[in-house]
């Protein structure tokens, strides 16, 4: 679906967050020329959409205590990757799973999840359950721990 | 090298904090007040719901708040990419990538590979064009690992999981 005009007027207005007031939404149409009903009507298309995956609080989970990150990946055979893919997908530490092209032979690895844990044992130990469930579907795998967050702020779209 | 996030002046979230963003991870509702109606079901009035926002943006105990958009829906794209960075180049290159506005997040991580790094586009020439300006600017091969498919994105985390902090932060 193509963006409209409102649309990236109303993204560019609210991508870095929502103004922290008692009436958001009326303050970001404030700033758009409209009513804040209006926002709040286009908002709901874009969830129903799937345009907006949900307006809320992006925590950093280091602060949370969840400090240890892992990106783990696989080398997992291309016939059965994605019904494994979707498998460790429901995995209860996993915030992100998807297919990725390998980059041999550097990368042998097309199957990303992202893991967190309190300390790197606890992702350890995810990544082994993985492993396990993976089997002989898995020819290697690595863990590239997150030492520190360099940029972290969302996107971006240009004015205009 | 310390992660230059980490808690090293402690300002750890108490049990409402937790307990808020447990609430705001899912929806903040579409309504006109929608503080004050967060604030009803935990309990606490709109003001400290926002007073206690606008901390934990402060702090860096949440790094956003507000709508996340997923791009893809309207043709744009993420695309994941990673460097080889030298290690005495760290901090310049850094300065680099981070300086490109599409780059929105970037991780150093263990590895050969050691900067990955995701550039949200509008279009494919797009990423595409940012992907080349990186390479050209830091004179490293870019090596980019766009999405496939995707089996699963979200958070099972919850903030109100026991941690090692639990025991001194029971402010309520």
């Amino acid at each position: 679906m193509a963006l409209t005009e409102f649309d990236r007027e109303l993204i560019a207005a609210t991508q870095t967050g929502l103004p922290l007031v008692a009436r958001p939404y009326e303050a970001v149409g404030a700033m758009l020329g409209v009513s804040g009903e209006q926002v709040r009507e286009r908002l709901a298309q874009m969830l129903a959409e799937g345009l907006i995956r949900r307006i809320g609080a992006v925590p950093n989970h280091y602060r949370l205590g969840w400090t240890a990150n892992g990106m783990t990946v696989w080398d997992v055979d291309d016939a059965q990757v994605d019904a494994l893919g979707e498998r460790i997908g429901a995995l209860p530490g996993v915030s992100h799973c998807y297919r990725r092209p390998r980059e041999r032979p550097l990368w042998p690895y097309n199957l990303f999840a992202m893991v967190h844990g309190r300390s790197r044992d606890e992702v350890a130990l995810q990544a082994e359950q993985i492993r396990t469930l993976l089997g002989t579907a898995c020819a290697g795998s690595d863990i590239l721990y997150s030492s520190a967050i360099l940029k972290k702020t969302g996107l971006r779209l240009k004015e205009g | 090298m310390p992660a230059p996030d980490a808690p090293n002046e402690v300002i750890a979230p108490d049990r409402t904090d937790r307990r808020l963003i447990d609430r705001l991870h899912g929806e903040l509702p579409l309504t006109e007040r929608p503080f004050a109606d967060v604030g009803r079901e935990l309990g606490i009035s709109e003001d400290e719901v926002i007073e206690r926002l606008r901390r934990m943006l402060a702090h860096g105990t949440l790094t956003r708040f507000g709508p996340l958009f997923q791009i893809e829906r309207a043709g744009g794209l993420f695309v994941l990419a990673a460097l080889e960075v030298p290690e005495a180049d760290f901090a310049r290159i850094t300065a680099l990538v981070n300086a490109l506005p599409e780059v929105a997040h970037n991780y150093r991580r263990e590895h050969r590979l050691n900067m990955w790094f995701v550039v949200a586009a509008e279009t494919q020439a797009a990423a595409r064009a940012a992907l080349d300006r990186i390479g050209a600017l830091t004179g490293l091969a870019v090596h980019a690992f766009p999405k496939e498919r995707e089996y699963f994105v979200g958070l099972k985390l919850a903030a109100e999981a026991p941690s090692s902090q639990e025991t001194h932060d029971g402010a309520d």
